[in-house]
């Protein structure tokens, strides 16, 4: 291991040796660099692509009847039928997101806090801990599962109750993770301040740690936003789509994702246009929303 | 203490404690939804396992090597072989095809890089684990597959179809570019960046005094890759794998895209196949409410959650030193 790891120490024989060797290290070195380089150059080739072929079909069907217009069926070519939209679709994933938010956000901020300010090292935080990190990763489509035995079963039908739940589901894990990261980077001498002038814990926590970790919490948040906006697969067996707007959230409802997985399948070459203004539309959303979560956490860090 | 003793003695006895009733109520919300959370995955597994029971009930342990899938009725019969095959085999050769080019990048973004280009790079392919799956699973669909359907597909099956062994994996007599290759194939570009990352985040865990001393050695780059960086985080190395061999595991939209949705035993890499999440997703939104369908397709949910859960497991084993630090 070590000759082939660390040539340079095995026993040089002659100069001739010693020059084919250091030529042989340098190529591989090289060979390595090169590599590296073009594995880089692969992995922002596939960015630009992607967001290249967004931007190339997107463009050409966005206008504003995309954001006005509720589903149309396909037209056939015929320019006097009237062009669909993704009016029901932007309505029902912005309700559905701001709900799974709003519900997700306040148990993830209990879960982060506990794990950071009451669990640190005991059984119970470290198994809560390890739940919150596989349900981070854990296939979201389970968690479509889950809600739909749970909740739409009982409930006799697809709703978007059921969505907003199974997205606040997926929320809770993000938010934990980026609480406790930045509750524990808190120095503890801010703590023991504050306690010391008297304030009982939870305000010292609510008054001082939240504040001091305020732009990690807002990023935890904007993140998890960015992250259920684009979730597919556990609204599809939850709040199922919709194609007029509705805001009735106990029947089935649209989303953004799940009209532009039903257009993009159905073949008719106008539709398919429509499902790439919306890629468009909710990549540029996410991508921009991740931005801001970086300079938030940079500007104020 | 003393201290405090000092400033009470003058208050008189009746001084009421500190926190006291808001102290206890906002310890126990936080423990509460600490437990709720505990309470969260339990319930996600009981229930995909009593939804899948009549499923397992009817097939027993022939539902695991069973390659039915027949929803006419009366001649109703599921089996998972199919499914669980599709996703093991395109999350392996998925994460076969991302590791090396992570590793690469990661190496780039520690070692090679120069300091000004880190960030916006570093940026850039972490943007690549922001896009939604389901754009990925377009930008599969109509940029992927082609390119695969004319150009990977025939050279790979004219060049090495003939070579005894793995020959058979490459001739398929599917030319519709959605195969189980294209399904990994898009896998691996999005495990890309989480893989990416986390390399590049232990790689920069390495005490530099110890690359130092190689490099002072006078040890290239790569020597010093290979003799000190690398054993020094293989543990984490394969963690962040696990990690994204997991996410590969459950990925759906994007597979559901690309992957031809065909639940019959594939031969070759280039036939279409399926993946457990990919039918769950095409056939359990239409199936009857309580229906036997519904109940295979849960018990195939609850199969992917088993092997997910124990990925994932594994993954926080192995990188459980680098969450400590």
């Amino acid at each position: 291991m070590s000759t082939t790891t660390l040539p340079a120490l095995s026993p040089v024989k002659d100069m001739a040796t010693a020059r084919a060797l250091g030529r042989r290290r340098k190529r591989a070195d090289a060979l390595l660099r090169w590599f590296c380089l073009a594995a880089t150059a692969l992995g922002l080739i596939f960015l630009a692509s992607i967001l290249a072929t967004l931007l190339w079909r997107g463009l050409g069907a966005l206008d504003w009847a995309v954001f006005t217009r509720e589903f149309e069926p396909t037209t056939y070519g015929d320019p006097d039928a009237p062009r669909g939209g993704l009016a029901h679709a932007i309505v029902g994933s912005l309700i559905q997101t701001a709900l799974g938010t709003l519900i997700g956000t306040p148990i993830g901020l209990l879960v982060g806090t506990y794990l950071a300010e009451y669990a640190r090292g005991t059984a119970l935080g470290n198994a809560v801990r390890f739940v919150s990190d596989v349900l981070l990763s854990a296939p979201s489509i389970l968690i479509g599962l889950f809600v739909y035995q749970s909740v739409v079963l009982p409930m006799g039908g697809f709703s978007g109750w059921a969505g907003a739940l199974a997205l606040a589901i997926i929320v809770i894990p993000v938010v934990v993770r980026t609480t406790e990261d930045m509750l524990t980077l808190i120095p503890n001498t801010l703590r023991e301040a504050v306690v010391g002038l008297g304030a009982p814990r939870w305000k010292m926590i609510t008054l001082v740690a939240y504040r001091a970790a305020l732009p990690g919490i807002v990023t935890g948040v904007l993140l998890a936003i960015a992250r259920i906006t684009g979730e597919t697969a556990p609204l599809l067996l939850t709040s199922f789509g919709n194609s007029v707007l509705s805001t009735d959230l106990g029947r089935s409802m649209a989303s953004l994702p799940i009209a532009i997985y039903q257009q993009a399948n159905s073949g008719f070459p106008d539709l398919i246009a429509i499902a790439w203004a919306g890629a468009l539309i909710i990549t540029f959303g996410v991508l921009a929303i991740n931005v801001v979560a970086r300079l938030v956490l940079r500007a104020r860090l | 203490m003393s201290h405090a003793a000092m400033l009470e003695a003058p208050a008189p006895p009746t001084r009421r404690p500190v926190g006291g009733a808001g102290d206890r109520v906002f310890e126990w919300l936080c423990r509460g939804a600490g437990i709720l959370v505990l309470l969260l995955l339990g319930a996600i597994i009981l229930t995909l396992f009593l939804g899948g029971l009549p499923a397992f009930r009817e097939f027993g342990a022939g539902f695991l090597t069973s390659t039915a899938w027949n929803p006419v009725e009366g001649r109703e019969n599921y089996g998972a072989l199919v499914p669980m095959l599709g996703t093991v085999i395109s999350a392996i050769l998925a994460i076969l095809l991302a590791v090396p080019v992570a590793f690469g990048i990661a190496f780039f973004l520690t070692e090679l890089a120069p300091p000004w280009l880190r960030r916006p790079v570093g940026t850039a392919i972490e943007l690549l684990a922001a896009i939604p799956s389901i754009i990925y699973g377009m930008w599969g669909l109509f940029v992927l597959v082609p390119i695969v359907q004319q150009y990977i597909q025939m050279t790979l099956g004219e060049a090495l179809g003939g070579l005894p062994l793995i020959g058979f994996l490459l001739a398929s007599n599917s030319f519709t570019g959605t195969s189980i290759f294209t399904a990994s194939l898009v896998l691996a570009i999005m495990i890309l960046p989480f893989i990416a990352a986390t390399m590049r985040d232990v790689f920069e865990q390495v005490p530099p005094v110890y690359k130092e001393s190689a490099y002072g050695l006078g040890s290239t780059r790569w020597e010093v890759m290979r003799g000190v960086v690398l054993p020094y985080t293989r543990v984490s190395v394969v963690g962040g794998i696990m990690l994204g061999l997991g996410r590969a595991l459950g990925e759906t939209m994007a597979v559901t895209f690309v992957i031809g949705n065909a639940n019959r035993m594939p031969t070759s890499l280039f036939d279409p196949s399926t993946t457990i999440a990919s039918i769950v997703a095409m056939e359990f939104p239409e199936s009857l409410m309580g229906s036997l369908k519904q109940s295979s397709l849960l018990a195939l949910g609850f199969l992917l959650f088993v092997i997910s859960f124990i990925v994932l497991a594994i993954s926080r084993f192995l990188l459980r030193s680098r969450l400590k630090a």
